[in-house]
């Protein structure tokens, strides 16, 4: 049988930052482009870890890179990042992660000691999270590319029991979780950069989630149906995303939404909505109505899973959306990030 | 957080809400204005609209300065970042707004030096940085932002930096609302008058507007209570049959304005005798432009600039929603060929063009909420 060449419908003119910025034109890029020439006539959601069978082993497989600028920030840097991004994709997927590959690409005249900082960082965020690096390659790029350095991660993952998840097992009375407060990576790094010539005590949240999402696998597995990491273009863009491939509703109560104030303000002062601000350190999980109150307790219970929430839940309209509802009854709709977020002036 | 949780408590919002219900006169229906486009993006972001009877129709009015920037001014200045010794500073407001030939993002895409800057002191700054570059500073908006250029602009002319220029945009409030009072198909009964723009001009340039035109006009903050509190104070003036000039927003806004910005406004810059408003036309004495003592950081003196002049696209209807004559999902493109991501006007591109709100926050159809628990 001869099957129908991929379909490309990716027709932008040119690479623009807002394809790698994880909103809609990154969603473009990546359905209309690289899944039909890449990976066939799969037709399912795209989620954050591939699931493959390797001789009747189930595994997970996922990749990651890195190009974050500065190197290092509050609260973390690009190797400790690294580690801690791809072993999150692969709990999200509802696996647990044993191996890593590492690439550096690196920049003529990187000095030696911030090198071996990341590499120490990669080493011991590995070490926190339980998974090994095997190996890795190195490349070295002309003085002036690469912002000192770009990193590539991938790994493996064996599957955590008891989890069954896809956004095609999402129904309506479903309840939305969040396992943290929002925002803290995406306005560190913001700040790091210097040009806003504002300070805010704040921390990026990069951390791996594997232990909490163990923790909820254990206790209330089967009553999770889906999960992600909410990192660029925030919770907006994760939770637009489900709505779209479950074809149902959100609706969500800013109130219930924790936040660092120092987010808040940053968001107020520069007209950057914290839904769409990337998250490394966060998950979202959309658990059946009955088992809600296992599942909080079990992130409440877990040491980084205090401020544990729910925040929502899944309607039946207005389906394929993400609606904001207000304590004093306003509504709005949030869509997936749009390009970067830039900040406004008046 | 101070100054903002005081403006969005749901008690006092409720209450607020409940009294324009009360005030609101069921056998009318009224047409309020609200200036600004940080009201537009307030109004969707807070889902306003919900608390409002029916019979309250908000118009989204010209006060965003990028929706009413012409196509052919920001290809005058991109004609200018293509020079390879030129570096284009802009709010990142103007990033995404379109050009004939693409937005200032997509020109850095393919090459061109163009950089955000966050105020005009930072463009002087870059400048300082790179002597060998010349920086052309892009700048935008009403009285908000035009006493931060012009105190740059002083500085640049005291410290006698070369290497600067700015193409300037800078419009009044004034003569827009002038022009939407003067045209045709216009009827509003009353203004939710501009916020930070006040905090320049004071609320006396208002005045003719309730005494001549008979519009009662109330200057507002951006929050939800500043803005419900507003549409209070406009519907009982219409109540009492009254039209006087009211400052909802004295946490900010003094009655007579901002002396020294309004003197270093008068120092740098001068009326132009007219300039073209994308979806006004042209308005006499509309914009500012740099006096001859500062021709030497005049970008359109230094550089010679095309002078393009392009008509939007015809399809679209960015006039008639600027003037409030549409709303936004009436106009032809809305939601098909223009949408944020490909803006093919103006207003589906800032965060503050009632386009772009109307299409990222508000529904087509309001659905049922669910009671979340």
């Amino acid at each position: 049988m001869i099957s129908a060449p991929p379909k490309v419908r990716f027709r932008d003119t040119q690479v623009d930052m807002a394809h790698g910025a994880g909103g809609k034109a990154s969603r473009r890029l990546v359905e209309g482009l690289f899944a039909p020439l890449l990976c066939g006539t799969s037709t399912e959601p795209l989620g954050d870890a591939a699931h493959i069978d390797i001789s009747g082993t189930r595994i997970a497989m996922t990749t990651d890179a890195f190009v974050v600028r500065p190197l290092s920030f509050p609260g973390g840097s690009i190797g400790e990042l690294a580690v801690n991004c791809t072993v999150n994709d692969l709990a999200v997927s509802g696996a647990r992660a044993v191996a890593l590959v590492c690439s550096y690409v690196l920049e003529a005249g990187l000095p030696a000691d911030i090198l071996e900082a990341e590499v120490r960082a990669m080493a011991s965020a590995a070490q926190r999270a339980g998974v090994i690096i095997a190996g890795g390659d190195t490349k070295v790029v002309e003085h002036g590319k690469a912002d000192g350095m770009y990193l590539t991660t991938a790994g493996i993952g064996s599957l955590i029991p008891g989890l069954h998840l896809s956004a095609a097992a999402v129904r309506p009375g479903d309840k939305i979780l969040l396992s943290g407060p929002i925002g803290d990576h995406g306005i560190t790094i913001l700040l790091a950069r210097g040009e806003l010539h504002f300070e805010a005590d704040l921390r990026s949240d990069t951390r791996s989630i594997l232990p909490l999402i163990e923790e909820l696998a254990a206790k209330a597995g089967s009553g999770v149906r889906w999960m992600r990491d909410p990192t660029r273009g925030g919770v907006a863009t994760s939770l637009n995303e489900l709505a779209r491939d479950c074809a149902f509703g959100m609706q969500i109560c800013e109130e219930w939404i924790p936040m660092h104030d120092a987010v808040r303000g940053a968001c107020e002062l520069l007209g950057l909505d914290p839904l769409h601000i990337a998250n490394e350190g966060q998950f979202l999980a959309v658990v059946a109505k009955e088992w809600v109150g296992a599942a909080l307790d079990a992130l409440l219970g877990t040491p980084g899973g205090e401020q544990a929430v729910m925040i929502g839940e899944v309607t039946e309209q207005p389906a394929g959306s993400v609606l904001v509802t207000t304590r004093y009854g306003g509504t709005r709709i949030v869509d997936m990030l749009v390009g970067d977020p830039l900040p406004r002036i008046c | 957080m101070r100054f903002v949780d005081e403006f969005r408590q749901p008690e006092l919002i409720t209450r607020t809400a409940e009294e324009i219900r009360r005030l609101a006169d069921p056998g009318r229906h009224y047409r309020f204005m609200e200036v600004c486009g940080g009201h537009t993006h307030a109004i969707y972001r807070f889902g306003l609209m919900d608390l409002l009877p029916a019979n309250i129709e908000l118009v989204h009015g010209p006060g965003c300065p990028v929706c009413v920037l012409p196509m052919g001014r920001i290809d005058d200045g991109l004609s200018i970042a293509e020079d390879p010794k030129v570096i284009f500073a802009a709010f990142g407001d103007m990033m995404r707004v379109p050009g004939t030939h693409g937005s200032p993002l997509e020109y850095k895409a393919r090459g061109m030096d163009v950089r955000i800057v966050y105020s005009p002191s930072d463009a002087l700054k870059l400048a300082r940085n790179n002597p060998e570059k010349h920086v052309m500073f892009f700048a935008i908006g009403f009285e908000t932002t035009a006493p931060s250029t012009a105190l740059t602009l002083m500085r640049a002319k005291a410290e006698g930096i070369p290497n600067f220029s700015v193409f300037c945009n800078h419009v009044t409030i004034i003569p827009a609302i002038r022009a939407i009072l003067d045209s045709p198909d216009m009827r509003i009964d009353a203004f939710i008058g501009p916020g930070h723009v006040s905090t320049v001009i004071g609320c006396r340039p208002y005045g003719w507007i309730a005494s001549d035109e008979k519009k009662p006009i109330a200057v507002s903050g951006f929050e939800p209570l500043d803005v419900l509190q507003s549409i209070v104070m406009l519907l009982r003036q219409l109540k009492d049959g009254k039209a006087i000039v009211e400052n909802n927003y004295k946490r900010v806004v003094p009655w007579e304005g901002n002396r020294a910005a309004l003197k270093a406004i008068g120092e740098v810059f001068e009326i132009r005798p007219y300039f073209e408003w994308r979806g006004l036309g042209f308005i006499s004495q509309s914009a500012l432009r740099l006096k001859e003592s500062y021709a030497q950081w005049d970008a359109e003196k230094r550089f010679s600039v095309p002078g393009v002049r392009v008509t939007d696209p015809k399809a679209a209807q960015c006039g008639e929603v600027l003037k409030g004559v549409l709303k936004p999902a009436q106009c032809k493109l809305f939601g098909k060929e223009c949408t944020p991501e490909h803006p093919i006007g103006a207003l589906m591109v800032s965060s503050e063009g009632s386009c772009a709100a109307y299409y990222s926050y508000a529904l087509r159809k309001s659905p049922e909420l669910v009671q979340m628990t």
